[in-house]
């Protein structure tokens, strides 16, 4: 080995614990990278094959009753490949065990043959048969929340009738991945799951022979899904329909594709942070060495290396430090994203898995951060390669230090000379100091964006569920309703307050924006279900016009005063040009609403309703849910507590493993930070030490110096952390801006502590390390030894 | 080898027997004190002579509490410093020992009056930094910070340093190593002054003879042993020595 590739190892060897630090940084960027990418790649390309193999439809419609013979119609649009009528009702189930009423979302499937689109994955049992119009075949995580097995049966109160349902066989499906009931926020699949029914039973059940009410349509390759759907739109316009949505909007997918956008942010954002922290550590750890390294250079280069040799020599040494971090980054990394991969397969239930991250995501991994380490190390390396053979064998000069005015002042009487030393210290190399100060932020703020998502979260529940909701109970409708019925619900047991809900399929059209979405009619004073703005204000319903949510508003580019036109897709599809008359902030959806009478005008309806919002005495809770399990109509029963209850546990599960892998990194950056710094200042000014312990400066004494600076630098890092962590949060909390829910820039008092305690644990640690070497610092080595 | 005290009357400042100092470097074992008794008398000025290697900085290490003997015992008056732990070697050094080197080991971040000052804010009866450093003849310089000062200048500041607390000890190695001949006096001058000016008892470590000429007493050294003692009937000033 070469003389000089040999003094490399050796001098990586020496600066071992430094060398670590950097690479724990590195490898913390380069992981989150791998790990980011690989899952995103492996989420895309499962979702894919998972999509292809079971044939995921392109476009989903649902009508009221459309007959059979308009499917050949429907094939005959152009790009359209293949067609899927279907039937999907409702209906309500009693599950022994289990007091409250369950919503069975019902679809069929042929009893002979595959269907053509929207393949089941058999997960075990069968599919249904023939002539047996009570089987059913149960979604994987339906009969899972219940403890539900082939053989198994449930009743059901399919359009008035109580029967009785055999489960045969258990299975999956692309177009459940997500499983959301309606009005829901979260998968609750102990209170809502999807089952399949043979078509012909299902038909006769809900009196549909020789119909069909839900309509897929797989397309030709490259055939865009719009044009498909304004010509489905207008052939199915008059058998209800409510408007055709491409795949991209069909909701499952959706909370998919969601899922992958986040993946993406986090993969771009995450690692920027902790490559650039790594950059600058390199530098901090290369130009010292570089420093203490003159002697060496001098002689490398009296010796007959050239410059170029010596820039080299040290750009190895960047290299090295950077390649051990990749080393460690990349098998962390891959290790991770196949972690995080397995948790998105078992939450999303994916049948099959494919992890094959490919080499580009670690080669990107690679060079990010050996770019940024070498980036960080360029100005060390050209200061090495330029420094004068004479100069370099030469001790560097004393270094210049001044007065600053702070030791001219009146103040200065109080500083004792130890405190003067760290003070001219830092003034002395203001951009280090503040170098150190920025990693210390750095790791503070990192710690604050992984937990702004808990008190972000517990805030979209506070207003989502307790502020903006006064009800306990929403109960959905299968079709509209006299609003007679709401009588009924009143006389129900431990009924308090019952109010009516209506909700209509509508496109909502502004210039050449569209959105197509609902509108709920609401009461002009309502006690339970009202219209909150986020800010914690109640808003007023006024008599007629339309209340928008103001991503809705963004969405449409319209604002107070401005008018917009209304396309009921449902029932007489009446057009309305509807004048916006309140705007609100809200974290859900992006709702828009009408008082109901003006509701009740424009649908040319008397008093109607879809749904019912209640208020119940729970002490007879038990009484009520039997009552709902026997009552006909139901499609949705969604209790707000069990809803709050869901929401936690699923955000709860992912943001613990979130949090705590940012805890981690946070954790990796503020030790590597003051690890670095006070392990080079001891190196630096070990003989400034070691005279002070020979004048008689006790062991406590001299560990002020060296550690009340970086204290003095941790103690300016804190609340520049905060400062940085709000901003970090702010931008992930844009950056997460969706159209289904908004994220709060919520951050507590106790998250800014918490963020702080984890970054002053960490440098603590890395402090009490080097106090350890500060002790056993050899007096007489130090002082025999010229600078 | 056995000596006797110049005047009889005169107090024993510090004292060490039968030192030995032996140090393990890997698989070498280096004997660097083999033996060595000696007595500093108060007021007194003495210079150890000896080639390098001979195991004069070992001992001014263990007289300074910078280092313990492998064998034997130091007192300081009545206090034997070698049994005492880590702590008392550091009151010790604070309270009681002056040091100067040959590489001056000032603090770079502070001015010379602050590298004084350093001392004198953890001593118990110190003298101003202003008046230790007149008295090394740096009044002007009182300002500036080392890399200001040249290093004749940087030595006499150490030396301002080491006797503010008033020690009662002073221990000088090498202190004039570093310098030419001329600047090299003025130090050796400011280290005369105090010890005559504030009855500090001196030990200065040279390989120079000439600087001999300035002492009460010249032990030489050789081989970790003192091998000979010689008394100066009057000592030379410091101005009119020369190399």
């Amino acid at each position: 080995m070469r003389a000089l590739n040999l003094k490399l190892l050796r001098n990586l060897w020496k600066l071992r614990g430094q060398v670590l630090a950097i690479a724990v940084v590195i490898a913390s960027g380069v992981a989150v990278l791998v790990m980011s990418l690989s899952a995103l790649q492996a989420l895309q390309d499962t979702a894919a094959a998972y999509y292809e193999r079971q044939r995921f439809a392109d476009v989903f419609s649902n009508v009221k009753r459309a007959p059979r013979r308009l499917i050949e119609r429907i094939s005959a649009i152009p790009g359209v490949r293949s067609v899927e009528a279907r039937i999907r009702q409702v209906a309500t189930l009693s599950i022994d065990g289990f007091a409250e009423p369950v919503i069975g979302e019902l679809v069929s499937i042929p009893e002979q043959g595959e269907p053509r689109l929207n393949r089941l994955v058999l997960r075990s049992g069968r599919r249904v048969a023939l002539g047996h119009p009570d089987e059913v075949v149960l979604s994987e995580p339906f009969a899972e929340a219940h403890g539900l097995q082939p053989g198994d049966r449930l009743k059901a109160l399919m359009n008035g009738n109580q029967r009785t349902l055999t489960v045969v066989g258990i299975a999956l499906s692309p177009e459940f991945i997500y499983t959301i009931g309606p009005g829901a926020l979260m998968p609750d699949n102990l209170r809502y799951g999807v089952m399949w029914m043979g078509s012909e039973a299902l038909a006769a059940a809900y009196d549909l022979e020789g119909a069909f009410n839900d309509l897929s349509l797989g397309l030709l390759h490259g055939v865009e899904p719009e044009p498909v759907i304004e010509r489905l739109d207008r052939l199915l316009e008059r058998y209800g329909s409510r408007g055709a949505i491409p795949r991209k909007d069909q909701i499952s997918n959706w909370f998919l594709m969601n899922e992958i956008e986040q993946l993406k942010t986090m993969s771009t954002i995450l690692p920027i942070i902790f490559l650039s922290v790594a950059a600058f550590l390199s530098n901090m750890v290369l130009s010292r060495l570089i420093a203490t390294d003159r002697s060496e250079i001098g002689l490398m280069k009296a010796f007959g290396y050239s410059n170029l040799q010596v820039g080299w020599h040290y750009t190895k040494l960047a290299m090295a430090m950077a390649g051990v971090g990749i080393l460690l980054g990349w098998a962390l990394g891959a290790w991770l994203g196949r972690v995080n991969t397995e948790l998105y397969a078992e939450f999303f239930r994916f049948p099959l898995l494919i992890f094959r991250p490919d080499a580009g995501v670690f080669a990107v991994g690679a060079i990010v951060s050996l770019i940024a380490a070498l980036a960080g190390s360029l100005g060390a390396v050209r200061h090495a390669a330029t420094l004068p053979p004479a100069e370099a064998m030469m001790p560097p000069a004393p270094p210049l230090f001044r007065r600053t005015g702070l030791s001219r002042g009146r103040a200065a009487h109080w500083l004792d000379q130890p405190t003067r030393i760290i003070l001219r210290q830092i003034f002395r190399s203001p951009l280090r100091a503040l170098f150190t100060s920025i990693g210390i932020a750095l790791s503070v703020a990192v710690m604050i964006m992984a937990l702004q998502w808990i008190d972000s979260i517990e805030e979209i529940v506070q207003v989502y569920f307790h502020d903006a909701q006064r009800q306990d109970m929403m109960v959905g409708l299968v079709e509209t309703q006299s609003d007679t019925v709401l009588q009924a619900f009143r006389r129900m047991p431990g009924v308090l307050a019952a109010e009516p809900m209506r909700f209509v399929s509508a496109d909502l059209r502004a210039g050449n924006r569209s959105h197509r979405g609902s509108i709920e009619g609401i009461r002009p004073n309502p006690e339970l279900q009202r219209v909150y703005d986020a800010g914690g204000r109640v808003v007023d319903v006024p008599p007629d016009g339309l209340l928008l949510a103001t991503k809705l508003a963004d969405k449409l580019g319209v604002a107070l005063g401005d008018t917009v036109r209304v396309e009921v897709l449902e029932h007489r599809r009446p057009v309305r040009e509807l004048p916006v008359v309140a705007l609100f902030e809200t974290y859900m959806g992006m709702p828009a609403y009408l008082n109901i009478n003006a509701f009740n005008r424009m649908m040319g309806q008397g008093g109607s309703l879809e749904a019912v919002s209640l208020l119940v005495d729970e002490s007879q809770l038990p009484a009520l849910y039997q009552r709902l399990k026997s009552a006909p109509k139901v499609s949705a029963v969604t209790l707000k507590d069990a809803a709050v209850q869901e929401f936690n546990d699923t955000m709860g599960e992912t943001l613990m493993i979130y949090v705590s892998f940012f805890a981690a990194f946070a954790c990796a950056l503020g030790f590597g930070v003051v690890y670095n710094s006070t392990r080079i200042a001891l190196s630096e000014r070990g003989r400034e030490l070691a005279t002070l312990r020979v004048l008689g400066f006790h062991r406590g004494e001299i560990s002020y110096i060296l550690l009340g600076e970086a204290a003095l630098l941790i103690l300016f890092g804190l609340p520049l952390g905060c400062f940085v962590g709000h901003g970090l949060g702010w931008l992930m909390t844009s950056a997460m801006d969706s159209e289904l829910y908004r994220i709060p820039l919520v951050i507590k008092a106790a998250t800014d502590a918490t963020a702080v305690l984890v970054t002053l644990v960490a440098t603590a640690f890395s402090a009490a390390v080097v106090r350890r070497r500060l002790d056993r610092l050899d007096l007489i080595a130090v002082l025999k030894t010229r600078e | 080898m056995s000596e006797s005290p110049p005047t009889a009357q005169r107090d024993i400042t510090l004292e060490g027997k039968a030192l030995t100092k032996i140090y393990h470097t890997g698989a070498v074992e280096v004997e660097a004190l083999r033996g060595v008794d000696l007595q500093l008398f108060e007021a007194e000025l003495v210079v150890l002579l000896g080639p390098s290697g001979s195991g004069k900085s070992t001992l001014l290490n263990i007289l300074g509490g910078l280092d313990t003997p492998t064998a034997g015992w130091v007192r300081f008056r009545e206090m034997e410093i070698t049994a005492g732990d880590e702590s008392t070697l550091t009151r010790y050094r604070r309270d009681h020992v002056g040091f100067v080197f040959q590489f001056y080991n000032l603090i770079p971040s502070l001015t010379a009056r602050e590298n004084v000052a350093l001392v004198t804010e953890i001593a118990q009866d110190p003298m101003d930094p202003a008046e230790a450093l007149s008295l090394v003849g740096l009044a002007e310089r009182i300002d500036h910070f080392p890399a200001q000062l040249s290093g004749g200048e940087q030595q006499r500041v150490a030396i301002a340093r080491a006797i503010a607390k008033r020690p009662d000890v002073l221990l000088c190695d090498e202190p004039t190593g570093a310098l030419d001949s001329h600047t090299g006096i003025l130090v050796l001058e400011a280290i005369e002054r105090v010890n005559r000016e504030l009855g500090t008892t001196t030990a200065v470590i040279t390989h120079n003879t000439v600087i001999g000429n300035m002492a009460d007493r010249v032990l030489h050294f050789g081989d970790g042993r003192v091998i000979d003692s010689e008394h100066n009937a009057s000592r030379q000033p410091a101005h009119e020595l020369s190399w």
